[in-house]
């Protein structure tokens, strides 16, 4: 089915969200809209799923013009939305969310699973889905619930697939797998819109490429374009994809940990006996697939969980057993990788979140009390040091984009006297410009000579960041290697290949 | 800022205050005094005759209407503000002196209540945090002989002690064991007022020194009562400034000190409060305890306020209205202070409703209603017809600034 969106605009208020956007996507074509967080690329998919009504403009399906009313009249037009975070219930089977909402019933109204199963099934095998109709949801990975999401979408006939962001869940692996199915449904005639503002993944997927900034069509792209012709139309300037680093100056230890151990939420060895040791003026890198115990190492060290052996010497200091707060005060400055659940608080101001864990003395505070003009001026100093674009520091940091957010919390952490710095993936769910100024700085904390640790499941940040890389698998480090190793060495060694 | 973004900056402030919870809290109490005013029309027995022939002569209806409402209306404000048919000058007054006595409990506890909202505990316990902190008191207040002033300081800060330590054990259990508050302060409510019925019938805990077998304690010894504020013509005792000092030690606690700030951070987002260091377990046990001082200070007013002996049932509502105190007043000191003072009014209001012949229980359903339309949100801005909460407001209308520059250039 051939989608065409002709001139659509959508103002909230004073604010034009879409200014008159064009755009047509061809049968059987995976076409990439490309934009920066907040650019109105969601706006723009609400617009065409009947979630928004455009102020101007229409919407035409094999050259008909359509009124959609709600997802439902988007939905029975052919039109499948895949959502960056999912419509599922966790607790029904695969079967029983594909259907819902639409459910196929027998005499006197009676589900019929039945049909549903065999539907999921026909789907699944037809695109090599690999997935059981009566799997329970919550059961089954990140990647596989989206390919549930997709059924859905499909069950219901849909021509037009739109996938919102859908990577951003996934590991590397699975974004391989989705790039596969994504190519054998437009092979099989479904159109796809494929939002995302990551530029690999654009240029090994897409078959066309239209960029919007500020809520207007900058121009179209070609895969082939080079990646930073289409980051410089992406963020309207130049932009530095590279990480330039000069060579590591090398510092005494600052980080050691011998044999650690944490057992996880169940009894299983989440981090089994991990040794290594970081310099100050050096970044290590700890690479690996989502959920091998990079999450549970970063927590343990800035005391979130408790090792159950093994030690970790901040110099020569034990901190193995110190709580969080005497682990903070010792100079440990942490990213989490969650930033909404555990690196802020959406309903608190900039100021506010800038001087989250360090309430408990000076400069932010004087006794039991806020000290309220130096936190306005040491936040205000922060702000425009880290570049964080916001109205002013008693902006709610829930209404900052991902990028300034990150931003937040970087300075937060970089914003005070470090000895060890930890980031669990820095630049997750950030756009291009911060990812760039965020790099910058985690540089700039290694060159002041800091020992710095990276957990990161995104390979380019590993190799751009690293002066070594440390590769867990399950719980354990496979090897050290140096940053200039290969991605295919790499590659292996996160599926546990030893070197 | 240039002149042309002034009026964006004006509706967004009008927007705002529009769709903020001080503005929908006074809508609802609004919204609550109709309701109200329906109940009292349809149980007029006037309006209600008029209503058989209304086809006939709907003016009858309309008038017994109206008449029904403002009577109503009229003896609420007689009996809790101003009573301008009274004789002479202190029985005017006293309505309004007698709204601000009911409303010191009410304030305390709401401020205690509202504590435990801004840190995400659901206090239920107000009730028992009362009763304990009133046993405490009672204790010092009648079986302690001490000199005049240092005998009511002792009672008073015996009780908030007590109050708050009974709070305090709600913490503890919640952060040692994992016990809900919710099914912890209930449960504790009824060891309170077990023990506290149990110590008002035994002669030699408290009971009163003549009393018979219904249990009741003696009046609070002089020396250890509220004093009166305005002579003895009014009721209207200290324990009211005790709450208004309360409003202020709330909101300088929680807006400007940093165990407030603390607080509201683990209210907020647990997972990063942690993450910032702080010991969410040993913050449950501090913000119940204090949470459970404010309450103590209703225990105070209702303990040593008293001219006569006590009864088990001395907490009365306070510890439930405490929670509705909470929500109207969104929680923050000003407006516990003002939810405090209009439930109040309703308390000192209701007999001068029933001396008309009305219900006095429409005080009841018309506070009912406003907290319903507190808690339910999306209701009152459809009855209003009020624009949603404007969550992306402020960075929108940066939005439209930075492309403002880009179209300048």
């Amino acid at each position: 089915m051939k989608l065409e969106l002709r001139g659509i605009t959508k103002r909230f208020g004073s604010l034009v969200a879409n200014d008159h956007i064009d755009l047509v996507v061809e049968p059987g074509e995976i076409h990439s809209l490309l934009g920066e967080n907040g650019a109105g690329k969601s706006t723009l998919m609400n617009v065409l799923y009947g979630l928004y009504s455009a102020d101007e403009g229409d919407i035409l399906l094999d050259s008909v013009v359509q009124k959609f009313k709600g997802p439902g009249d988007a939905m029975a037009a052919g039109i499948g939305m895949v959502h960056q975070h999912f419509m599922l219930i966790p607790v029904f089977t695969v079967a029983e969310n594909v259907v819902l909402g639409n459910e196929p019933t027998g005499a006197l109204g009676i589900l019929d699973l039945d049909s549903a199963r065999k539907r999921v099934r026909e789907i699944s095998d037809r695109f090599g889905f690999d997935i059981d109709p009566d799997a329970i949801v919550e059961d089954l990975p990140v990647g596989s619930q989206q390919r549930v999401e997709i059924i859905k979408a499909l069950a219901r006939d849909a021509k037009v697939l739109v996938l919102d962001e859908p990577t951003a869940v996934l590991t590397p692996q699975e974004t391989d797998e989705l790039m596969g199915i994504m190519r054998g449904l437009a092979t099989a005639g479904t159109s796809i819109v494929f939002i995302t503002h990551k530029l690999r993944e654009v240029q090994a997927v897409a078959d066309r490429i239209t960029v919007i900034r500020l809520g207007a069509v900058v121009g179209d792209a070609k895969p082939t374009d080079s990646a930073e012709k289409l980051a410089t139309m992406m963020v309207g300037r130049a932009v530095d994809l590279g990480v330039n680093k000069k060579k590591a100056v090398l510092g005494s230890t600052g980080l050691s940990v011998k044999g650690l151990t944490v057992i996880g939420d169940g009894s299983l060895k989440v981090v089994d006996d991990v040794t290594f040791d970081v310099r100050g003026g050096e970044v290590l890198a700890i690479a690996g697939v989502q959920g091998n115990g990079q999450t549970e190492l970063a927590e343990a060290l800035v005391g979130l969980r408790e090792p159950s052996a093994g030690k970790i010497l901040l110099g020569d200091l034990d901190i193995t057993d110190s709580s969080v707060r005497e682990i903070i005060d010792a100079g440990v400055g942490y990213i989490p990788e969650d930033r909404k659940k555990d690196g802020l608080v959406g309903d608190f101001t900039i100021a506010e979140n800038l001087m989250l864990n360090k309430s408990f003395g000076p400069p932010w505070a004087k006794g039991v009390q806020i000290d309220f003009a130096n936190r306005d001026r040491l936040a205000d100093e922060l702000i425009a040091e880290f570049d964080v674009r916001t109205p002013g520091r008693e902006t709610m940091a829930k209404q900052l984009s991902g990028g300034n957010q990150q931003k937040v919390v970087v300075a937060r952490e970089l914003g005070r006297d470090l000895n060890l710095f930890i980031a669990s993936q820095p630049t997750r769910g950030v756009d291009v410009g911060s990812i760039e100024f965020i790099h910058e700085r985690i540089i700039a904390t290694r060159d002041a000579g800091k020992p710095v640790v990276i957990i990161s499941t995104e390979l380019d940040e590993v190799t751009g960041l690293a002066d070594r890389i440390a590769v867990m698998y399950r719980g354990r480090i496979v090897g050290i290697v140096d940053a200039s190793t290969s991605r295919e060495t790499l590659g292996r060694m996160m599926a546990g290949a030893t070197v | 800022m240039n002149a042309d973004s002034q009026p964006t900056t004006w509706s967004t402030a009008a927007k705002e205050i529009v769709s903020g919870g001080a503005f929908r809290a006074f809508l609802s109490v609004i919204l609550g005094f109709i309701v109200g005013a329906l109940f009292m029309v349809f149980s007029n027995e006037a309006f209600l005759n008029a209503l058989s022939y209304l086809t006939a002569r709907p003016t009858d209806a309309l008038g017994a209407g109206w008449t029904a409402i403002s009577d109503g209306y009229l003896a609420l404000f007689r009996g809790s503000i101003y009573n301008y048919q009274a004789d002479n000058f202190v029985a005017a007054m006293r309505p309004i002196t007698e709204t601000l006595r009911f409303a010191g409990p009410l304030i305390a506890a709401g401020l205690g209540v509202a504590l435990g909202f801004r840190v995400g505990l659901f206090n239920i316990g107000a009730s028992g945090q009362i009763l304990f902190g009133a046993l405490a008191a009672t204790w010092v207040s009648t079986r302690m002989t001490l000199p005049w002033g240092v005998h009511l300081v002792v009672a008073a800060a015996v009780a908030i002690a007590a109050a708050a330590a009974f709070g305090a054990l709600v913490g503890f259990l919640k952060a040692r064991t994992g016990a809900h508050e919710v099914i912890v302060t209930i449960m504790l409510n009824y060891v309170a007022a077990g023990l506290l019925t149990f110590f008002f019938r035994q002669d030699y805990l408290l009971r009163e020194a003549d009393g018979g077998g219904t249990p009741k304690s003696d009046a609070p010894a002089e020396t250890a009562q509220l004093p009166t504020l305005f002579g003895d013509s009014f009721t209207l005792h200290a324990g009211f400034l005790l709450a208004l000092v309360g409003v202020v030690i709330y909101w300088w606690l929680m807006e400007r000190s940093t165990i407030g700030y603390r607080f509201r951070m683990v209210g907020h987002n647990i997972d990063a409060a942690r993450t910032a260091g702080v010991n969410v377990s040993r913050t449950f046990v501090y913000a119940m305890a204090a949470s459970g001082a404010f309450v103590g200070i209703a225990a105070v007013n209702q303990a040593l306020g008293a001219r006569a002996g006590l009864t088990p049932d001395l907490d009365g509502s306070i510890g439930f209205d405490a929670i509705t105190v909470a929500l109207l007043g969104s929680s923050t000191g000003p407006g516990v202070l003002l939810a405090g003072l209009l439930f109040g009014a309703f308390k000192a209001g209701a007999p001068a409703m029933q001396v008309i012949g009305l219900s006095p229980e429409v005080t009841g359903v018309v506070q009912g209603f406003i907290v319903l339309f507190i808690a339910a949100p999306p209701l009152v801005r459809a009855i209003f017809r009020l624009p949603p909460p404007q969550k992306s407001t402020v960075i929108a209308d940066w939005w439209v600034g930075l492309r403002k520059k880009k179209v300048a250039k």
